[in-house]
């Protein structure tokens, strides 16, 4: 099924829980409501039509400096759906604010999600309601922050702390 | 309960209300692990119980340090992430820009990256299979595989100037063309390194330590593969024949005759033949692509107008120096005025993508503040503001590049998904229930390359 196809069936079925769609460059991309997030990935992935069976990829922006952006809400959590059988992609996105930067965990319907979402947890902070092991991913425990936000200084140090100390 | 032996207690043996499940820390320098990742591990005398994988010892921040340059300086960069295949991030990361600028490269360049792509997957394959039959004892395979890579590199070295950190690709072509003899050479490295995969078959694929080791061992089944998100000869081991280059074409794999190989037990020795027979049809789109690639431009500005490759780099900064002694200097045109035209075309403004001849950039001033455009900070290419996300075929799977541009000189965010590491992620799906040993088979047949699973 070609992009447009995909967006207007996720639209028709969801109404106002998609807030936003395009297609920039290609890649078809819906913007969802935080709280039909869940029910929607729920829906790609198990409608035969779409079948998306695979969680290609989840990772977030920071819009903090981005022009035009600054007072929106702050992060996007980004989703790249691909589906073997039908070989279409979907890119679905979910905007959080900074004071409230949590998100639906997709653990139970991918597996993958888990090391995804603790690294965006781990560089960006945005925490997954319902992770069962919400630890860091590649930052060490003691670490100060979360370092792909943009307000996290590139030349900043930390002193590296070792086990039991 | 009786109170356990002392025996019993360190060793987790015996039968019966002693036994106690031991937990052991694998890593994070352990000398199985080719790379740097700590297995914290519950044993259950040789059997894994339980396994927690954990990465991150080799982070050092390349998604951050992409935001703070230009576009074009995150590219050495992405040479650091899979090291053994470094060509394929470079075209990987150019293609993501390119596709956020808009602009399709010239026919040439298409050809160029579909040769180099696919020597560096040889590369790959041989030094994952090399890797993993020397860790099963079998040090002679692995000795060949090298010597066969290392002809392979020889061809990186020529066409890139370096073996590993090649920065070869650029946003909007490569860095230059291929040099003349490539063919031949491609030729000769090629039967060398069948030779060797021919041996290395005869060596390991019936070898009975080498089978006893591999079958059915660290096998996922198909769901479980695709629901981890696992691609690459890993997913077509369980009998998927995905492959970014046949499902999303990019550059000129869809005008070439390949195959993908499959297997359909996802285990150690599945991965294994897949990756063999990868390498012998990598050889193949290099050899058909060498026969079809047509001459012409191989860069294009941010308008898709292509530079003429002779300009590139006047021949005496090629060091073919002999008989340049004592000629008189002839003006460039340039200071002519002959190429006027055309030099309108590179004048400040004009957001080009690609440097300007060497030859310009030292002997006009537009030339010169061309390249200042290109180069100095502040200027550079400046994509519209947007998002694209690029997958290629990496050499362990799907190798995807998502970029953001918010409309300036710098990636507003560049993340990229790296291939090995649902592998990673699944690792412990493979090793539980399977004993120590055969963490070492799994892990090799997994390829974890550091470079790019902590980036």
């Amino acid at each position: 099924m070609d992009g447009a196809a995909i967006l207007e069936r996720v639209r028709a079925r969801f109404g106002p829980g998609v807030v936003d769609a395009h297609d920039h460059r290609g890649d078809h991309t819906a913007i969802v409501a935080r709280d039909a997030l869940l029910s929607v990935l729920v829906w790609c992935r198990d409608e035969p039509a779409l079948a998306f069976d695979m969680l290609t990829d989840l990772t977030a922006v920071d819009y903090l400096q981005y022009p035009g952006r600054e007072d929106g809400p702050r992060f996007e959590v980004v989703y790249h759906l691909y589906s073997v059988p039908h070989n279409h992609r979907l890119r679905v996105k979910v905007r959080v604010e900074e004071d409230d930067a949590v998100v639906p965990s997709a653990v139970a319907l991918w597996p993958i999600a888990n090391w995804f979402e603790r690294e965006v947890w781990d560089m960006f902070g945005v925490r997954f309601e319902g992770h069962p092991d919400p630890r860091r991913l590649l930052m060490y425990e003691e670490f100060v922050g979360h370092p792909l936000r943009k307000d996290y200084p590139i030349d900043r140090r930390q002193p590296l702390i070792g086990p039991g100390t | 309960m009786a109170e356990p032996t002392q025996r019993e207690f360190v060793l987790g043996e015996g039968t019966g209300g002693g036994g106690q499940n031991l937990l052991i820390g694998l890593g994070p320098s352990h000398p199985a692990m080719h790379g740097i990742i700590r297995i914290t591990a519950e044993l259950d005398g040789e059997t894994f119980v339980r396994a927690d994988v954990e990465i991150g010892y080799l982070h050092r921040a390349f998604e951050k340090d992409c935001e703070v340059g230009g576009w074009n300086n995150a590219i050495p960069y992405t040479d650091r992430l899979n090291y053994v295949s470094p060509l394929i991030n470079n075209f990987g990361y150019c293609a993501a820009v390119e596709k956020l600028l808009g602009i399709e490269v010239t026919e040439r360049c298409k050809y160029i990256r579909t040769i180099m792509a696919e020597i560096s997957r040889v590369c790959d394959h041989l030094t994952c299979v090399g890797a993993t039959a020397m860790e099963l004892g079998a040090f002679t395979a692995f000795l060949y595989m090298i010597k066969a890579r290392e002809y392979l590199w020889e061809l990186v070295e020529d066409v890139t100037g370096a073996r590993l950190t090649i920065s070869y690709g650029r946003v909007g072509g490569v860095k230059a063309d291929l040099p003349d003899g490539l063919a031949g050479k491609a030729r000769h490295a090629f039967k060398e390194t069948r030779e060797v995969l021919d041996e290395v078959h005869r060596l390991l694929t019936g070898n009975r330590i080498f089978v006893d080791r591999m079958v059915g061992v660290g096998a996922l089944t198909r769901e479980e593969t695709i629901a981890y998100a696992i691609t690459g000869p890993m997913l077509r081991a369980v009998g998927v024949p995905y492959d970014v280059r046949r499902a999303q074409p990019y550059d000129v794999y869809d005008r070439l005759e390949w195959v993908i190989p499959t297997q359909r037990d996802g285990d150690n020795y599945a991965r294994y033949l897949v990756r063999m027979a990868e390498m012998e049809q990598s050889m193949r789109i290099v050899e058909q692509a060498l026969a079809m690639i047509p001459g012409g431009p191989i860069n294009v500005d941010s308008a898709g107008r292509a530079i003429d490759p002779a300009a590139y780099v006047d021949r005496g900064k090629q060091g073919k120096t002999e008989g340049l002694l004592l000629v008189p200097i002839t003006l460039s045109p340039n200071l002519e005025g002959q190429q006027r035209a055309e030099l309108a075309r590179v004048n400040v403004g004009d957001k080009r993508v690609v440097l300007p001849p060497k030859a310009n950039t030292y002997g006009s001033i537009e030339g010169l503040m061309n390249h200042f455009m290109l180069i100095m900070e502040g200027h550079g290419i400046r994509p519209p503001q947007g998002e694209a996300y690029v997958p290629v075929e990496g050499a362990n799977g799907e190798l995807g590049f998502y970029v953001v541009s918010d409309g300036s000189d710098r990636p507003y965010r560049v993340r990229c998904r790296p291939p090995c590491l649902p592998p990673m992620a699944a690792l412990h799906r493979m090793i539980e229930g399977e004993m120590v040993a055969d963490l070492i088979p799994t892990f090799g047949s997994v390829n974890m390359i550091g470079g790019e699973l902590d980036r």
